[in-house]
């Protein structure tokens, strides 16, 4: 699909979306602005209605604009080192993101090539890394960093570890359907070659299942960013996104949380892009066919 | 010590399935001589291809014996008796054409220098010089197979196992296939033990015929061509052709049961 074909519909969406945030925006507001006319015993007319709920303080729920400016102060005026900076905050979780991400990734190609290779690992980890996912992580992450706390493990690594504990799953369950992905001829051409286990797995199963493994790290670095963010809850941090949220929620500081929310929104989004350019650069080095070329 | 390249004797080889066990080969007692071209052919259950994984190490049989050099199969695959050419081309998509050729040198720690001059000798065997640096997907099927043809050939085994190799492609790349195999095959001394559902193309390219048929998987009977070794595509309308031609297609109708 060529770009100027996504361009109108991607427009018209995001316009609809805006157009049903301001109404909202107007809508659940406007209670406050009653009352507080009521009190004041006045009459409040429908423009200065719509005006007003655009400007509060603590709105229920902040207006777009009000966001971006908010935004636009805490990334790009404030200074990087500022408590108060954005960009501090959210290096803080993304160091935890990546770090997690990093581990994550390699502790699931591991367990990955462990069960592709040896019976047992293949029938006992398979469900245990299951049930790992079917726990809430807002109920273990606390338990992570009291435990990590106790035995003198905190800052980075016990959140990092959070994201871990979510990213390593996708590439456990990508990867192992990667690297059985070779077909029986393959295989069996090895075989014939009679190559070693490791010859199998560097010439075969590993480039087989690169494109696996790049789907499976685009989710695993959105969740990363999720469990780093998760991970700065429970304890109450004072710096990070996550800490932003909570500091933002304890104060009634609405335009604040939202402004968080976005940053991570954003982060998750260039996260994700940057992922995923790194996968169309290893496939295209890797020959692989281009899209819509003939054969 | 016998000169036979392959030699079975009632070779057996059955499969246990949830539907019960299937006889895919019974009582086989065959052996292929240096520098036979030898053709297996059958309907499908037959047994062929299971006897060339057999012969290959890819299928450990049940019962009987099977040399491959005088030694067992798998002593034959670790000393690199044989290249195997599979019915699809099997090429790896992410290597160029020479690295593809090249897979088995790495693998067997040829030096860089033996293997590019490998890589480059065969690839002008199956007449793809020039195509070194394509990726598979840039090439015909017909040009992928030969490209497959050229790595069995890279490490120089002797034999030379071929399971259906033409069957996906079409008539006219087919009998160009055919005949640059029976030129190779001419220039490079090999056996070769070919896998086949067409009677032309067996007894085209073959100086021996076996005609298996299934339930069980057995050699119904083999043929010793008479044609000559240089055969041009025309012979195939020839008498001695046609007669051979003949006795296949009654060995298959023989052994075939038309009970279902």
């Amino acid at each position: 699909m060529d770009g100027k074909g996504k361009t109108i519909p991607v427009l018209t969406v995001l316009a609809a979306v805006v157009a049903i945030w301001y109404a909202c925006v107007v809508w659940m507001n406007a209670p406050f602005e009653y009352d507080k006319a009521e009190r004041a015993g006045t009459e409040i007319g429908f423009s200065q209605l719509v005006s007003n709920t655009m400007t509060q303080e603590r709105p229920v729920l902040p207006a777009a604009h009000q966001v971006a400016e908010e935004m636009y102060k805490t990334i790009v005026l404030k200074k990087f080192t500022s408590k108060r900076s954005l960009v501090y905050h959210g290096w803080i979780t993304l160091s935890a993101t990546l770090l997690g991400f990093a581990i994550g990734t390699a502790l699931g190609i591991l367990l990955a090539v462990g069960i592709v290779h040896n019976r047992a690992m293949d029938k006992s980890v398979m469900p245990w890394v299951i049930a790992s996912q079917t726990i809430p992580i807002l109920a273990v992450a606390p338990m992570i960093i009291v435990v990590l706390n106790a035995v003198g493990l905190s800052g980075l690594l016990p959140k990092a570890l959070i994201s871990t504990y979510l990213s390593f799953f996708p590439v456990v369950v990508g990867m192992v359907k990667g690297l059985r992905s070779p077909d029986r001829a393959q295989l069996d051409l090895m075989h014939t070659y009679s190559a070693s286990t490791a010859q199998t797995f560097w010439k075969l199963r590993w480039p087989s299942s690169m494109p696996y493994l790049f789907t499976s790290l685009k989710i695993a670095i959105a969740i990363s960013l999720v469990g780093a963010i998760v991970g700065e809850l429970p304890t109450g941090a004072v710096a990070g996104l996550g800490a932003r949220l909570l500091a933002g929620s304890y104060y009634g500081q609405t335009i604040q949380i939202w402004s968080a929310l976005f940053t991570a929104a954003i982060l998750a989004a260039v996260l994700v892009m940057i992922v995923g350019l790194a996968h169309s650069y290893v496939l295209r080095r890797m020959g692989q066919k281009p899209e819509g070329a003939a054969t | 010590m016998s000169h036979d390249v392959v030699s079975a004797k009632d070779l057996s080889l059955t499969f246990q399935t949830d539907d019960g066990p299937v006889h895919a080969l019974s009582g086989v007692d065959l052996s292929v001589k240096k520098g036979e071209f030898v053709s297996f052919i059958g309907p499908s259950g037959c047994g062929k291809t299971t006897f060339l994984r057999v012969i290959a190490d890819l299928e450990k049989p049940t019962g009987g014996e099977i040399q491959v050099n005088g030694v067992d199969p798998e002593a034959a695959r670790k000393a690199r008796a044989y290249g195997y050419v599979f019915q699809a081309a099997s090429l790896y998509p992410w290597r160029t054409i020479e690295r593809n050729v090249g897979l088995p040198l790495e693998i067997m720690g040829y030096t860089a220098d033996e293997t590019r001059q490998r890589i480059a000798r065969t690839l002008e065997l199956v007449n793809l010089s020039g195509f070194e640096k394509k990726y598979p997907w840039q090439l015909s099927g017909g040009m992928q197979q030969r490209a497959s043809i050229a790595r069995a050939l890279a490490f120089d085994a002797d034999l030379l196992l071929m399971d259906e190799p033409f069957g996906a492609l079409d008539e006219i790349v087919r009998d160009h296939l055919n005949e640059q195999l029976l030129k190779l095959w001419d220039k490079t001394d090999k056996t070769i033990c070919f896998v086949t559902h067409s009677i032309p193309e067996a007894v085209y390219l073959s100086t021996k015929i076996v005609v298996m048929s299934p339930r069980p998987g057995r050699v119904s009977d083999v043929i010793e061509s008479s044609l000559p070794k240089q055969r041009p595509l025309d012979i195939r309308e020839s008498e001695e052709f046609l007669k051979i031609a003949h006795r296949v297609r009654d060995g298959l109708r023989a052994g075939h049961s038309y009970d279902e």
